[in-house]
């Protein structure tokens, strides 16, 4: 019995994963792809978390409220690339409206505390994106057919390889963006110190306003890539809880830790899923990647790309 | 002229430090705690009773419970719903499986189970801090969840996996089940609230609640100190999800009456924790104030266009309120961001000056 | 404290005692059926369609014919956004104005109400859905879930695959998997499942999705490695959306991919486009406008600017569901005022209509929905009635009938369903009834 069990948990899953290459290729496909479009979401997180030292529990929403405004001003004929811009647009007023009305009067809080203002924003803009658009489904076409491709025997879909092209790129220009302009190295310098930054003349007003503008690109971003599987509706809020564990993983003030972060958990999630998940019942791909994180954390306790923490007295 | 102090003397270090030094507030709170007993059961309906006091005071236990882990002990957790779920399931395994038991027991007992599983999962406290710990609780929220939702033994080969809790009476009083009445059930999550309320107060003023402030404000220099780390932040996991434990009890016996996993969801983490945020981190009085406004607000705001009058659609009227609930939150912290609690107490000290301005 | 602080205060001070106002109180001329909906929130795609086709309905019965025998209907709604704490509040609320019935509209709302069901007398129907152990009136008096269960339906199911298959004995060695939500609602199907998969020989899987089923990548690549010959679905919400799709996306034969009557509405389709065509999913109501209820409503509500929601989503499969749902619920009203007179009944004489509800062909026609369900008889023991199904096809533009009425098994059914009535009723400290001494 013991032997048997211990078989089917130890030995099992990888004879399985021996024997059937081909499928064992497509689950890690499967999970490099849905690990991306999760490295999507997280990265809102992170960019704001860097900048500001703020989770932003409104990242889900702000997902959902991006591709809203999105598919609404489509369905009301606007073309799609005016579209594109008009949500842009109006993801930078919103990141004014949340420096003016959010951070500026709570400055100098504790993180918890402006972790619950995002709460409230959180509120605010699900109430208002569902009363100006409606709560039912939408369908958003983004001319990429959701169908599969067989490539030397495994089945690939051609939706979730573009959403991971998507990724990859916007993380790229992320990337050049704080490495190489001059905006992008004031963003670092506010997120190692924002005293220093301060007195050298960096203006932290006009950086909250750009690191929330570009989440909500991102936030944009996100929202097509699973908009596009699901149709936009007000779920697209909850995929926050899918980048969690990825956030935490990766480290929150990292950007290739949200990409690494998300492969991991994507790829992880997946396999423990398919391989193991039947032997205990399935649906275990949720708690799974905690556990995964937590299994990488007690090691890292910082993330895996996070700042090291220095503890003094 | 409220608060008239001219007289109260304090000649004891004992007279000083007590939970309320005014002889006022000793009485008012007296008053107070007798009138809850006595109004709702007499005056309320049955919706006031059901739909909104039961639910409050469960909430309540609940916070409390957070707030010393969180707002005390300093370790943020987001697993409330998985302490809440064990709290709830133990306890009804012990009641269904021994009918003659004081069902209170079966609370106790339900929320020493919670303390047992939070204890587990708060072992790697001692290496992650921060928001990362909250990967350890979040593990801990999903795998209860899945776990009770998986294993039909938990909801005794209920072929749908809802729990239902049983009639079953203490002192000849119908407490639980579908046939007790909410006054009944309200008086029970009160008397629960009370005495735990002044069991947290005790503790966090006291040598346990000392340490971990200390290891709160500077884990390191605690350390140093001579506070003991691990015992110190897994008494605090423990008896944090001893009081979740007994708040899931009790939202299946005294609240739902009925409830699947899904009544113990992430949303219950989230909300507790926005109770102790709102209500004020490292205050007794906070857990309850968060407790009541993020109950209380949410019915408020759906009833006033009734009482108004206004005839609107109920998703339009459903979207404002969430709008309007977010903003208010907001209000409050900008007005105040260390919670209700604070908010009170800066009240309070006005009144005690009032009329003369110092 | 700074100078928000009076406004907040005052706030507050309002939050404390705006409470304390009463409910007006309904009229007492008229019979109250509060309504749950969830227009708002996960679920809303799905609690739309549905909240108008109850408002549509019982506008029609007002407008057209004064209500029900003359008696109007007052109805209410209250937002719950499929969720069981904000459900009690909607439902502890409008008790007050004395309902004589509740739809839930949601599995886990039906079983908080369940045990409430006698002591408020408020008859529970849970059309198509909620508690399947209910149906045995026997021990459930106040709950009623007619047309049918979810225990007949997958049952039905079955038979169709069989039909397809060209023969019952035809199953053995096939393999079915089955997809659900992982909650109450979901996991009603198994047991029937997994007992025709034994005397039948089929190989079933059962693969849970876990709420809310935005990610269903590792369950559909499990489906691929099984290869089933069919692919049964119990989902809701956005789980639909992503599963039509990711059926698609995976090669399956969407014509042998078959949603619950919970998962084959328009909204589940239209998002997936293309990819949806040939997919099926039971149902119990038929779907389309062309019927003459439609014109009713057109013609009363629409035209006249009182219709709950836009025109073109009359004869949405879900629309005509709570059609059909309401129609069972003033029906059965109607049929207690047969016997207690045309004025607004109490709980206990709805509870009566309920148990005697005789709904023939000859009276679907009058009520102008010929064709659009199968006559249907409860009894006092069988409060699932004797309804049958069918199964419809989407074929890019909307739902087309594409097999009989089928008829449940309920001989394997039936026993299990008193089975589980006994141990339901057992939590509830229940006792049987003698349906030979009612009348």
């Amino acid at each position: 019995m013991i032997a048997e069990t211990l078989y089917a948990v130890l030995v099992g899953p990888f004879r399985d994963i021996v024997t059937g290459p081909l499928f064992f290729l497509e689950v890690l496909i499967g999970g490099i792809a849905a690990g991306l479009l999760y490295s999507l979401v997280a990265l809102g997180f992170v960019l704001i978390y860097k900048a500001s030292g703020v989770f932003n529990f409104a990242q889900g929403v702000m997902v959902l409220f991006a591709a809203l405004t999105l598919v609404g001003l489509i369905e009301r004929g606007v073309p799609v690339a005016v579209a594109l811009l008009l949500t842009i647009a109006v993801m930078i007023v919103l990141a004014f409206a949340v420096e003016r009305v959010v951070l500026r009067p709570l400055v100098n809080q504790a993180p918890i505390i402006l972790f619950m203002a995002t709460i409230g924003l959180n509120f605010f803009l699900e109430g208002l994106g569902e009363m100006v658009w409606g709560a039912n489904v939408k369908k958003l076409d983004v001319g990429i057919p959701d169908e599969s491709l067989k490539v030397a025997g495994v089945l690939v879909n051609k939706l979730e390889m573009t959403a991971a092209g998507t990724a990859a790129v916007l993380v790229a220009v992320l990337a050049v963006f704080f490495q190489r302009t001059r905006i992008g190295r004031a963003l670092r310098a506010v997120a190692d110190d924002h005293e220093a930054a301060l007195s050298i003349g960096i203006p932290l007003k006009t950086i909250w306003v750009v690191v929330w503008s570009v989440a909500g690109i991102v936030a944009i971003a996100a929202g097509i890539m699973w908009g596009a599987k699901s149709g936009v509706q007000f779920s697209l809020s909850l995929i926050a809880l899918k980048a969690l564990p990825v956030l935490i993983l990766g480290g929150f003030e990292s950007v290739p830790g949200a990409i690494v972060g998300g492969l991991i958990i994507g790829v992880g999630e997946k396999i423990g899923e398919v391989y193991w998940g039947p032997l205990v019942g399935g649906a275990i791909e949720n708690w799974f990647a905690y556990v995964l994180a937590l299994a990488f954390l007690l090691v890292r306790p910082q993330g895996l790309f996070g700042e090291k923490i220095i503890e003094r007295v | 002229m409220i608060y008239r102090e001219a007289g109260q003397f304090k000649t004891t270090y004992a007279g000083d430090q007590a939970v309320f030094p005014i002889v006022q507030d000793r009485v008012v709170v007296a008053l107070a705690i007798v009138a809850a007993f006595v109004v709702p059961p007499v005056l309320a309906g049955e919706y006031w009773l059901q739909a909104v006091l039961i639910p409050f005071l469960v909430y309540a236990m609940a916070a409390l419970g957070l707030n010393i882990l969180t707002g005390y002990a300093g370790q943020l957790s987001l697993g409330t719903g998985g302490f809440m779920a064990v709290g709830g399931y133990a306890a009804f395994k012990l009641a269904t499986a021994w009918p003659g038991l004081n069902v209170l027991v079966a609370f106790l007992f339900g929320g020493l189970m919670a303390a047992g599983i939070g204890l587990v999962f708060g072992i790697p406290s001692l290496r992650i801090k921060g928001f990362y710990l909250a990967v350890a609780t979040l593990a801990a929220q999903f795998f209860l969840i899945w776990l009770f939702n998986r294993v039909a033994w938990f909801s005794n080969y209920a072929p749908s996996g809802t729990i239902t809790a049983p009639d079953r009476e203490v002192l000849g009083v119908l407490v639980t089940g579908p046939n007790s009445t909410a006054a009944v059930r309200y008086v029970v999550a009160l008397a629960f609230v009370v005495v735990f309320a002044a069991v947290a107060k005790n503790l966090v003023r006291g040598r346990i609640g000392r340490a971990w402030m200390a290891i709160r404000d500077r884990d390191i220099a605690a350390e140093i100190i001579g506070v003991h780390p691990l015992r110190t932040k897994l008494l605090a996991f423990g008896i944090s999800s001893f009081f979740c434990g007994v708040a899931g009890a009790e939202l299946v016996f005294l609240y739902l009456g009925s409830a699947e996993t899904l009544a113990f969801d992430i949303n219950q983490s989230f909300l507790v924790l926005f109770m102790i945020i709102i209500g004020g981190l490292g205050s007794i009085l906070g857990s309850l104030l968060g407790a009541g406004f993020i109950v209380l607000v949410p019915i408020f705001l759906t009833n006033v266009p009734h009482w108004m009058g206004l005839s609107m659609s109920v998703a339009l009227q459903k979207q404002i309120e969430v709008m309007i609930f977010g903003g208010l939150i907001l209000a409050f912290l900008i007005v105040e961001p260390h919670g209700l609690a604070r908010l009170w107490q800066i009240s309070k000290e006005k009144l005690r000056l009032w009329p003369f301005p110092h | 404290m700074n100078r928000y602080a009076a406004p907040i205060v005052l706030l507050a001070v309002l939050v404390a005692l705006g409470p304390t106002v009463a409910p007006a109180l309904a009229q007492d001329k008229t019979i109250f059926v509060p309504l749950l909906v969830y227009r708002t929130g996960a679920y809303a795609p799905n609690g739309i369609p549905s909240a108008n086709g109850f408002n549509d309905y019982f506008n029609l019965l007002n407008e057209r014919d004064g209500g029900i025998n003359g008696v109007k209907i007052a109805f209410e709604e209250c937002e719950m956004q499929y969720d069981t704490k904000q459900a009690i509040e909607c439902y502890e609320r409008l008790k007050a104005k004395n309902p004589v019935l509740v739809n839930p509209f949601s599995t886990g709302v039906t079983y908080q109400l369940i045990p409430k069901a006698p002591v408020d007398k408020v008859v529970v129907h849970s059309a198509g859905y909620g508690m399947t152990a209910s149906a045995d009136g026997r021990w459930f008096p106040w709950v009623f879930n007619f047309p049918m269960t979810y225990w007949s339906q997958a049952s039905a199911f079955i038979k169709y695959v069989g039909q397809q298959e060209g023969g019952m004995d035809k199953l053995k060695g096939k393999k079915i998997v089955h997809i659900y939500h992982n909650s109450p609602y979901g996991k009603e199907a198994n047991p029937t499942l997994e007992d025709l998969a034994r005397r039948l020989g089929f190989e079933l899987t059962l693969l849970a999705v876990d709420h809310p089923g935005q990610e269903q990548k590792a369950t559909w690549l499990q489906v691929r490695r099984i290869n089933p010959n069919w692919i049964y679905i119990s989902g809701w919400g956005v789980m639909n959306q992503v599963a039509v799709k990711e059926a698609s996306a995976h090669g399956m034969k969407m014509d042998h991919v078959v949603g619950n009557w919970w998962t084959g509405t328009e909204v589940d389709v239209i998002p997936a486009g293309d990819a949806a065509k040939g997919y099926k999913s039971m149902n119990f109501n038929a779907p389309g406008a062309g019927f003459k209820v439609h014109q009713d409503i057109n013609k009363y509500l629409y035209d006249k600017g009182k219709g709950a929601g836009r025109r073109d989503g009359i004869g949405e499969v879900l629309y005509n569901r709570t059609l059909i749902n309401a129609m069972l619920n003033t029906e059965a009203i109607r049929t207690a005022m047969t016997k207690y007179g045309n004025k607004p009944p109490t709980g206990e004489q709805v509870r009566w209509g309920f148990e005697n509800l005789n709904l023939t062909e000859k009276r679907l026609e009058e009520l102008g929905m010929k064709g659009m369900m199968r006559p249907l008889r409860v009894t006092c023991e069988n409060h699932e009635g004797n309804g049958l199904a069918f199964v419809q096809q989407w074929d890019g533009k909307k739902w087309n009938i594409v097999s009989d009425w089928i008829e449940p098994m309920r001989d394997i059914v039936r026993p299990k369903l008193e089975a589980a009535a006994v141990e339901e009723a057992k939590k509830l400290n229940y006792s049987m009834r003698d349906c030979a001494k009612e009348k």
